[in-house]
């Protein structure tokens, strides 16, 4: 599944999401949306309560492999606080069937995992946060109706994440 | 009171720096960087003073095991040969902790240099204090220097380390020839997404 332009993917990202919660599933191993630099836009402009919580990710990156039962454990525990955890990776796209899919399954993985389908990253690093040098993990915490953005260029432990969290709600 | 005045320079001259020390960035386009003398895969020790007839250096944190630095290996080798005889010789640091990353370790970059024969310096920054310098957060980063160690650019070699072929902008090679025919270095800063430096655990 790919998302093309603006406003639509990300309405079709978000119906996306509301369908599978309703249905009580999390995105499943066979299912990774691909999205461009324009879906970080429209998640941090979103007109909504939600609070997006982004997580830059790859599989062969041991920090960001390491934190991620942080953001599980966030994902779980505030399912019904509005906090939503994307985690998006930064694999490379021709390892998305071959390793992230496979990764996503073993790990039972439940966060939503879309793939960042642009080939220069330089095109939305500056879109996610100013502050970001690229490398990862990296994760923006980010509201823009409760005028919350908190940007980390670190490992985060679920401590740290759940106050920037709680700090936001 | 002179004494009261001089000292109060120096503590704001202390706090300042230890924000620039702080910066993410380190170095910006237009500091001056520092030189080094950091241990090379033949057991030399190299700085960038000792290279001789430079009229630059490409110098690029770089690893043996983030999958961005590799992607990047074959590229880092045809831009040394290509811009080496220039005067634009590149010269790679490995500035990752061994502890945190073994295949990063000096013994593991000699076998590296060698399986992949690379023809420019592989330097290992045991201290990781260059990198720190420098402001080095990722594999790899790129700090292009022009002979009086100016920083003329930073960021990414080309726009897509996945695929060589795709290539559309090589910022490297741009600020290189830039610099080569005296004209401006029309993009001076890029980001790139890479594996962070693997720092020393404290």
């Amino acid at each position: 599944m790919s998302f093309t332009s603006n406003t639509s993917s990300f309405m079709r990202v978000s119906l996306l999401l509301l369908l599978l919660s309703a249905f009580g599933f999390s995105l499943s191993a066979q299912d990774i949306p691909f999205i461009k630099a324009e879906q970080i836009t429209a998640w941090k402009n979103a007109d909504t309560d939600t609070l997006y919580v982004l997580n830059f990710w790859a599989t062969w990156c041991a920090p960001c492999v390491e934190e991620l039962p942080a953001f599980e454990k966030l994902n779980k525990n505030y399912a019904d606080k509005k906090v939503k955890v994307i985690l998006i990776s930064t694999d490379f796209k021709r390892n998305v069937e071959p390793k992230v899919k496979p990764f996503v399954k073993k790990r039972k993985l439940e966060s939503t995992v879309v793939f960042m389908n642009e080939s220069n990253p330089n095109n939305y690093i500056d879109l996610v946060d100013t502050a970001w040098s690229g490398a990862i993990p990296a994760t923006l915490i980010v509201s823009k109706k409760k005028n919350v953005s908190r940007f980390f260029e670190k490992k985060l432990t679920y401590t740290e994440l759940e106050a920037a969290v709680k700090e936001a709600l | 009171m002179k004494k009261v005045l001089s000292l109060l320079t120096f503590a704001l001259a202390f706090v300042a720096m230890s924000f620039v020390g702080s910066h993410p960035g380190g170095y910006h386009v237009g500091d001056t960087a520092r030189d080094f003398s950091l241990k090379n895969v033949d057991g030399n020790m190299v700085s960038l003073a000792g290279i001789k007839n430079a009229e630059g250096y490409i110098v690029i944190f770089t690893c043996n095991h983030c999958p961005y630095a590799k992607a990047y290996e074959d590229r880092i080798i045809a831009l040394h040969n290509k811009y080496a005889p220039l005067g634009y010789p590149v010269v790679a640091i490995n500035p990752n902790d061994k502890d945190v990353q073994p295949q990063d370790s000096y013994d593991k970059m000699k076998v590296r240099a060698k399986e992949k024969g690379f023809p420019f310096a592989y330097l290992y920054d045991e201290t990781q204090e260059i990198a720190k310098a420098y402001g080095a957060t990722r594999t790899p980063h790129v700090y292009l220097l022009d002979k009086d160690r100016v920083v003329r650019y930073i960021g990414a070699i080309d726009d897509n380390s996945e695929e060589p072929t795709e290539v559309k902008e090589r910022y490297l090679e741009n600020a290189i020839d830039a610099l080569r025919d005296g004209s401006e270095v029309k993009v001076k800063e890029t980001k790139a997404v890479g594996c962070t430096i693997k720092w020393r655990k404290a």
